[in-house]
């Protein structure tokens, strides 16, 4: 088992625009009615980067800096990246590029189309040079995202951020892998807790036969967490904004399971 | 940290299938770089492609994940007994005690590249036969290779550019020391594609000739292919003469694809691989260059490493012999490590004809018969993502 503590929460998603103004409607006390995304500012890059940065990067950068509490520096935070989709814009421009007979790919496409360039665009953003990866799980991108930080945190006991997003494909590739709509999600996690935990998260892996408990009783966040494998978290995320302990169950590929107890701090 | 055994590991790339064809090109001065005949490709550029993938489609249960980077997988998977060493390890912890993680660039994209080609040009739909989870989803090939060697340990992908199948090191350990894994197969899969072929000649960042890392007349990288796995084990329970010592890792904070000029982010990734490794830079007899063959790499990559070692150590690069194998980077020069650990030489930064003068660092620009001990092995890659691993003989 793996225990860690959750130290900073983000969100963004349609009609969720961060971690505190979404807070009611993820706890249950205020129903969740959609709307539209957030502009995606990504005012941490500098001004040439964030004109060469992609609207999946923004959305990274952007939820990523909601779980950094004021008084924790980026300095000193390693990052953890997962995505199904990652660059999925970019991707798809150099697809039809490709299949035109000049076949120009721009250098600043290029770039920006490698599954990591939300990792090195926060890297820049922050003048962090702390370890940082970039994951690819499918559907299970936020479970293995969360083992991959929660091991990092506890086993080099330092403060790891976990970034979970996922933007829907353009056509034709959205019919192949129809995604509802953009979502992100993010962690900070540490290994002893702090006056900014929020709860405690005890993790194992195993393949116990175990329904999966991870679901969402509005129908609406439910509809969300299915259609974007970032939106897995959403389970988590609203016990953690009810504070309320619970035990969640994210079945992973190949029967596996990952289990997430949820203790919240006082 | 707790070192970790290789008790398996293999190499395919273009210089042969498995280790011994491996061994073999590196002890015959042999490079398998060839004028780019990828089909389609009208590059003026050499490239490392494996020979034969085009005609060995993945069949039966698994073939919705037939692809290039799949069967570049299954063909690497096949060599020096891996399959076999992955079953032993599976009865003895149980198939939910290991875990897969695998590091891939572009993963099977070339079927996109194809499918869109061959759009619907009414609706532009992509052809029926078109599957994105199997092939496209960087994802794929960690799926693929679970599901081949029937391991239902934590399984995922990382995607750092050219670090990523050196990460995967530092993961495997990291889920190994929790305890939630006992093994890990990691290893890392790339293969040829239109997206990258294009994508670094519009960087400029291709040469017209065979990649002559560390030369002074270097002008850019040849793009290659590999696929290459290990299976890491405690060594109380693994058995084998090579072991990861430690890793680490970095990111530069600079720019998308130029590294620090003066290499901090790569000097932090060898600095924290050699102290969790508890080894002095004096102790290391081999530096496994990542050695691109650009100007802007290879000067930054020699700032960092004459910085920690001076002239004192040969180092080469593999790129020459390999080409440049972007997500697969990482495991060619671990493996190529342990070939020379076990083999008791330094191979040379093939192609290097004159070394350039500002570059300060000792490159082997001949193969060196000596013990070599301990490595240590770089992989760096866009986005300013930097890993290094130290690696070992055991006595």
């Amino acid at each position: 088992m793996i225990r860690v503590f959750v130290d900073g929460v983000g969100i963004i998603g349609p009609g969720l625009p961060s971690w505190n103004e979404s807070h009611e409607i993820l706890a249950g006390r205020h129903p969740y009615a959609g709307g539209e995304l957030p502009r995606l500012l990504a005012n941490r890059l500098p001004s040439a980067e964030r004109r060469r940065s992609t609207a999946v990067t923004r959305l990274a950068i952007d939820v990523a800096e909601q779980a950094l509490p004021s008084g924790v520096s980026a300095d000193d935070v390693a990052t953890v990246f997962t995505s199904s989709g990652g660059e999925v814009e970019i991707i798809h421009r150099i697809f039809e590029e490709l299949a035109t007979a000049e076949r120009l790919i721009s250098p600043t496409q290029f770039h920006n189309s490698v599954h990591n360039a939300a990792s090195g665009y926060w890297s820049i953003a922050t003048g962090s040079r702390q370890a940082s990866t970039s994951l690819s799980c499918f559907d299970d991108s936020f479970a293995m995202g969360l083992l991959e930080t929660a091991s990092q945190t506890s086993v080099e006991r330092t403060k790891v951020l976990l970034v979970a997003y996922d933007f829907p494909p353009l056509q034709p590739i959205l019919r192949v892998r129809p995604l509802l709509a953009p979502f992100a999600v993010s962690l900070l996690l540490t290994s002893e807790p702090s006056e900014h935990s929020i709860g405690k998260l005890t993790i194992g892996f195993d393949t116990t036969d175990t329904d999966d408990t991870s679901h969402m009783e509005d129908s609406g966040l439910e509809a969300l967490r299915t259609g974007n494998p970032a939106a897995r978290s959403l389970p988590l995320v609203a016990a953690l904004a009810r504070s309320e302990p619970v035990e969640l169950i994210f079945a992973c590929a190949a029967n596996g399971q990952l289990r997430v107890k949820l203790t919240p701090c006082a | 940290m707790q070192p970790l055994i290789l008790s398996a590991f293999t190499l395919t790339s273009s210089l042969g299938r498995g280790l011994t064809a491996t061994l073999a090109a590196l002890r015959e001065q042999r490079s398998s770089l060839r004028y780019c005949d990828f089909p389609g490709a009208e590059l003026d550029t050499y490239i490392g492609r494996v020979e034969g993938i085009e005609n060995e489609p993945i069949g039966g249960r698994l073939s919705d994940f037939d692809c290039r980077n799949n069967r570049l997988a299954r063909i690497g998977l096949e060599q020096d007994g891996f399959v076999q060493a992955v079953e032993n390890a599976r009865r003895r912890y149980g198939p939910e005690r290991i875990a897969v993680i695998l590091g891939t660039s572009t993963s099977g994209i070339l079927e996109t590249e194809s499918a869109y080609r061959r759009r619907d040009p009414e609706t532009g739909a992509l052809p029926p036969d078109f599957r994105y989870r199997q092939t496209q989803n960087t994802f794929s090939v960690g799926d693929f290779t679970r599901r081949y060697l029937d391991l239902h340990g934590p399984a995922s992908v990382v995607s750092t550019a050219c670090s990523s199948s050196s990460k995967v090191f530092a993961s495997a350990a990291r889920l190994i020391r929790t305890g939630l894994c006992d093994a890990a197969v990691v290893g890392g899969v790339d293969s040829l594609c239109f997206t990258t072929l294009y994508g670094f000649t519009s960087l400029e960042l291709v040469s017209s000739t065979p990649c002559r890392p560390a030369d002074a007349d270097r002008n850019g990288i040849s793009i290659g292919e590999a696929a290459g796995f290990a299976l890491l084990e405690k060594p109380d329970r693994g058995n084998g003469d090579i072991a990861l010592l430690g890793y680490g890792e970095s990111t530069d904070a600079y720019h998308m694809s130029s590294p620090h000029p003066d290499g901090l982010g790569a000097a932090e990734a060898m600095n924290k691989a050699m102290q969790r490794a508890g080894v002095e830079p004096g102790a290391i007899d081999y530096v496994n260059l990542h050695g691109t063959a650009t100007k802007a790499n290879d000067a930054a990559e020699d700032k960092a490493v004459s910085g920690l070692f001076g002239a004192a150590v040969p180092c080469s690069s593999i790129k020459g012999w390999t080409g440049h194998t972007l997500g697969a980077a990482g495991i060619v020069n671990v493996i190529v490590s342990c070939l020379s650990m076990r083999e008791s030489f330094v191979p040379r930064s093939l192609n290097t004809e004159r070394v350039d003068p500002e570059i300060a660092s000792w490159i082997a620009t001949q193969e060196l018969r000596r013990p070599v001990r301990t490595v240590l092995s770089n992989a760096f890659g866009f986005g300013g993502n930097n890993a290094s691993l130290v690696l070992g003989k055991r006595s």
